[in-house]
């Protein structure tokens, strides 16, 4: 304790010569304690991006050298691959179907479970239990059987009159047992909408309420606003989240996508290309494409959010 | 007076009414939440006929052949070798995670060096990177060096601090340090590898349990890397081998599918068991994606 009473003195005492040599000291610790992250980096990060942009435009097949093809790959990913564009759709309907619903319960429970009452801290962890257990391959398997022939979702709507069959065989369900099983999971962005409606001032409700506001106009005027940080950065996530979803398509459809492509994600069809047929440079440019259109769509909803998304404090131009 | 209590009652009879409406609503949530879960585990006790054609959530015949069956062995072996090896590799990774993304942590949040805003920006910048982009490099690379169907390529990358997320964790919780500790441990004569060592390193534990369950679940879950870097059976961990019954069209093998199924998300429940307040925690501070 004293000597951190007596540090500026010493400090200033210090000559110039010892300071710098103290710096040149923090200077050299400093790579060391990165140099794991910096050979990383290079190593694994770097160095890779820019490997996988040159194989973007080469024919490779891992065995022999890269053969130079220019835009070919992009060419045909754009033109003439049928299957590429079903991969995007199935994406992209996955996307838009899967993150509003999912997004959207998870801030329907967290106003639920916001409220005081008893056993709270149960019902949260008993929703976000699904978030740990929901990328597993055995619950894969679970939805595989749940949603299949025979199946406790078939038989359960034909029980209710709704002949389905098994959703897994049928090209116009087996996405939605996919975006189900999402659903399912949407308790970790519940826990975070949860932990921003805490943040929430309470005197706004109450001034909203000596305003005449009811519980309607207290949510759009009040929650809706001063939570709009926290659902931009859910929404960032699951976005980033889904347009990655790999293992309940490939769990469902024994790695095929099918049926009739309807589960192909994009993951899936680029793991295809590029480790079962070993078309290294289509996979790798499938990637920059995926890289690119999740930092476009990131950028954009960023964008997006100068206009709805609200933070206390700065002026709202 | 009479008037005002009775306002009071009706109003605090409402009240409860409401409360028992709200949690016959949450009770029916959490029952639809969790019965593909209970659905799993009463499934792995039934016999083969009953799996698939009987409806009821409930075995008839309870039995414990399918899990005989699975420690008995699939595809040559015993579902321990299978456990062993997902064990091995999320240890592995666990301490290659809490080793280098508190080292990291501390070079970011705390020490002074030329090129350290640009890297940061970089580091913050790979968080949002989807692994895809590096995939096939990186699977060239360990295929050069011999390394794929070893552990190695699920390890290494982790003591290489390449989880972005968790340094990121790291150089949070090492700024909420008060920076006075470091400063009289300088004064008293440490340079920054005992200052981290004796002052940073004690105090930075809550990051790093945290770091240390998350890196956990994931690997143990992890199914697209394992996929592409393990591929004879001896080495497969648990989602790989589960993977085996998806190929097998047999009906016969669903049972004992399901019996491993409980079995690999054993280790998952036991640590939600323990660590359930650290993690649901971790995820409402940090943002942790589950």
């Amino acid at each position: 304790m004293v000597s951190v009473l007596t540090r500026p003195a010493e400090v200033r005492a210090a000559s110039g010569g010892q300071r710098r040599r103290r710096r040149r000291r923090g200077q050299a610790s400093g790579y060391l304690f990165l140099s794991p992250w910096i050979i990383g980096a290079a190593l694994l990060t770097i160095g890779p991006m820019a490997f996988s942009l040159y194989l973007s435009f080469t024919d490779y097949d891992l065995f022999t050298s890269p053969k130079w093809v220019g835009t070919q790959n992009y060419v045909r990913m754009f033109t003439q691959d049928d299957h590429y564009w079903d991969a995007v759709q199935v994406t992209v309907k996955y996307v838009v179907i899967s993150v509003p619903l999912q997004l959207g319960l998870a801030l329907a429970v967290a106003l639920l479970l916001n409220q005081p009452r008893r056993a709270r801290g149960f019902y949260r962890s008993a929703f976000y239990a699904p978030s740990l257990l929901g990328a597993s391959v055995s619950v894969a398997l679970v939805w595989r059987a749940m949603f299949g022939s025979g199946g406790t979702v078939a038989r359960g709507l034909r029980g209710l009159g709704i002949h389905t069959g098994s959703w897994i065989d049928q090209p116009k369900y087996a996405l939605l047992s996919l975006v189900a099983l999402s659903i399912w999971q949407f308790g970790a962005p519940m826990v975070i909408f949860l932990a921003g409606l805490k943040q929430i001032p309470r005197d706004l409700y109450e001034a909203a309420a000596i305003d005449g506001a009811g519980p309607v106009r207290r949510f759009v005027s009040v929650t809706l606003p001063m939570l709009s940080p926290v659902l931009l950065f859910n929404l960032v996530l699951a976005i980033i989240h889904s347009f990655q979803a790999f293992t309940s398509a490939y769990v469902i459809s024994n790695g095929r996508g099918g049926p009739s492509d309807s589960t192909l994600f994009y993951t899936l069809y680029l793991y295809q290309r590029g480790f079962t047929d070993f078309r290294m440079g289509y996979a790798a440019a499938m990637a920059w494409v995926l890289l690119v259109v999740i930092a476009v769509i990131t950028a954009g909803v960023f964008r997006s959010a100068r206009r709805w998304a609200f933070y206390a404090g700065e002026d709202q131009r | 007076m009479t008037a005002s209590t009775l306002t009071l009652r009706r109003r605090s009879g409402t009240r409860s009414g409401r409360s028992v409406l709200w949690h016959v609503v949450a009770v029916v949530a959490v029952l639809v939440m969790i019965y593909p879960i209970v659905w799993l585990i009463f499934t792995s006790f039934k016999p083969a006929n009953e799996v698939l054609s009987s409806l009821a959530l409930l075995p008839k015949h309870a039995t414990g052949d399918n899990y005989s069956q699975v420690f008995h062995g699939i595809a040559g072996y015993s579902v321990w070798q299978y456990f062993a090896n997902s064990l091995i590799v999320s240890v592995g990774a666990v301490a290659g995670n809490v080793i280098s993304c508190s080292l990291a942590g501390y070079a970011f949040g705390r020490l002074r060096f030329r090129g350290r805003g640009p890297m940061f920006a970089f580091m913050l910048a790979t968080i949002m990177l989807p692994q895809h982009v590096v995939l096939i490099p990186q699977y060239v690379i360990f295929h050069k060096m011999g390394l794929v169907n070893t552990f190695w390529p699920l390890i290494l990358p982790k003591f290489l601090a390449t989880d972005a997320f968790f340094v990121f964790l790291m150089v949070q919780f090492v700024r909420t340090i008060p920076r006075e500790l470091d400063e009289a441990a300088t004064i008293d004569g440490c340079g920054p590898i005992r200052t981290f060592r004796y002052v940073i390193l004690p105090l930075l534990r809550p990051a790093m349990i945290t770091t240390a369950i998350f890196t956990f679940i994931w690997t143990w879950n992890d199914f697209f890397t394992q996929l592409i870097y393990l591929n004879s059976p001896s080495k497969y961990t648990l989602p790989l081998a589960l993977q085996l019954f998806v190929d097998q069209t047999s009906q016969s093998a669903f049972g004992p599918m399901f019996a491993m199924s409980v079995l690999a998300l054993i280790p998952i429940g036991l640590f939600f068991a323990a660590f359930q307040r650290f993690l649901v925690d971790g995820v409402a501070t940090s943002g942790l994606k589950g």
